[in-house]
């Protein structure tokens, strides 16, 4: 499995072959120098870890820095692991991983963490239909109906969709198509909407299912 | 922001046709049929002008057959080789929607008079 860590940068339209709008979300990806390469025999699986992203020099700590050190690479502001199936001998800490990783056309899986949307009723969250608006209804317009049942089993079973906390959470949006790719200005453009709001943290990864 | 609009840049034109809402245009659309490419002229009244960036397009309206017809334009769209404007209309409003109700007479927009349209000519400068 191969991916990238990158930024969102955005979201725009482009044109197409027939003169149609194509979303895309604009992609900041890479340069990602790996950082780390874990392997079954030392770490129990394998693993690539790579670095992105900029920090000030003085927000390092001497273990992370030490970290990066041994890596031979300058300090970065996130470290993120890739699972691999084995390891691959080209891979060594200190190279850098690149956009030119994905090629236009191909399927991506995006990870990141979505928009924190508060709490959110149930209409809202979980979709439900909310009550009707007239025959003699007041307050039923958004509520979320029964619970469950009666004296048996008077309880409320485990999971039972609710309002609460929305968003905010990891979210992996599975097979985007890639519709362009810019090594020299790191950018990635993926068609389709990816979790997350403006400058948030994306990994990009080969898509799992073809 | 700045990757998006770098993004963006790639597919806006650089040529911009100054029309408004109200104004009657001849939009030539390059239309492919196979291997061949010819242009059709869809001519009219425009409506409204919506967006910025790429993202911009512009309404047009006409009477085909007695059939109201309106067409969305995207502004930049490569499909679009030229937009002539015909003919500079006076209206009150941005978007004219109120046309969709109007028939005949009712239904023409006013011609700008010469002398107003130097003047605005004048305070966009």
């Amino acid at each position: 499995m191969e991916g990238i860590i990158g930024r969102k940068a955005g979201m725009t339209q482009i044109f197409g072959k027939e003169g149609e709008f194509i979303p895309v979300t604009v992609i900041e990806a890479g340069p990602c120098p790996i950082a780390q390469v874990k392997t079954a025999q030392k770490e129990g699986y394998n693993a690539l870890q790579l670095a992105f992203g900029q920090k000030r020099k003085t927000l390092f700590n001497k273990p992370s820095i030490g970290h990066f050190e041994k890596a031979k690479i300058e300090p970065k502001r996130f470290l993120r692991e890739f699972r691999t199936d084995k390891p691959d001998k080209q891979l060594e800490p200190g190279k850098e991983i690149k956009v030119d990783l994905f090629t236009v056309g191909e399927k991506v899986d995006v990870t990141g963490v979505s928009k924190g949307l508060g709490f959110q009723g149930v209409v809202r969250r979980h979709k439900f239909r909310g009550g009707p608006k007239t025959h003699g209804q007041s307050d039923r317009l958004r509520a979320p109906g029964s619970i469950g049942s009666s004296s048996f089993p008077s309880r409320t079973f485990k999971g039972q969709r609710m309002a609460g906390r929305m968003g905010n959470e990891r979210v992996t949006v599975l097979n985007l198509e890639v519709v362009g790719v810019d090594l020299e200005k790191n950018m990635l453009l993926v068609r389709g909407a990816v979790p997350g709001k403006k400058n948030a943290i994306l990994l990009v990864k080969k898509s799992k299912r073809r | 922001m700045d990757l998006v609009s770098a993004v963006e840049g790639k597919y806006l034109k650089e040529k911009k046709v100054d029309f408004k809402p109200g104004d009657t245009i001849k939009v030539h659309v390059r239309i492919k049929e196979g291997d061949k490419e010819r242009i059709q002229i869809f001519e009219g009244a425009v409506i409204q002008k919506r967006g910025k960036g790429v993202s911009q397009t512009f309404t047009v309206r006409k009477l085909s057959s007695g059939v109201g017809v309106e067409r969305v334009f995207p502004m930049h769209s490569p499909f679009l080789a030229n937009i002539e404007v015909i003919k500079k209309g006076k209206v009150k409003r941005a978007k004219l929607f109120y046309l969709r109700k109007m028939r005949g007479k009712a239904a023409k927009i006013k011609e700008m008079e010469k002398e107003e349209g130097k003047k605005e000519g004048e305070v966009k400068e």
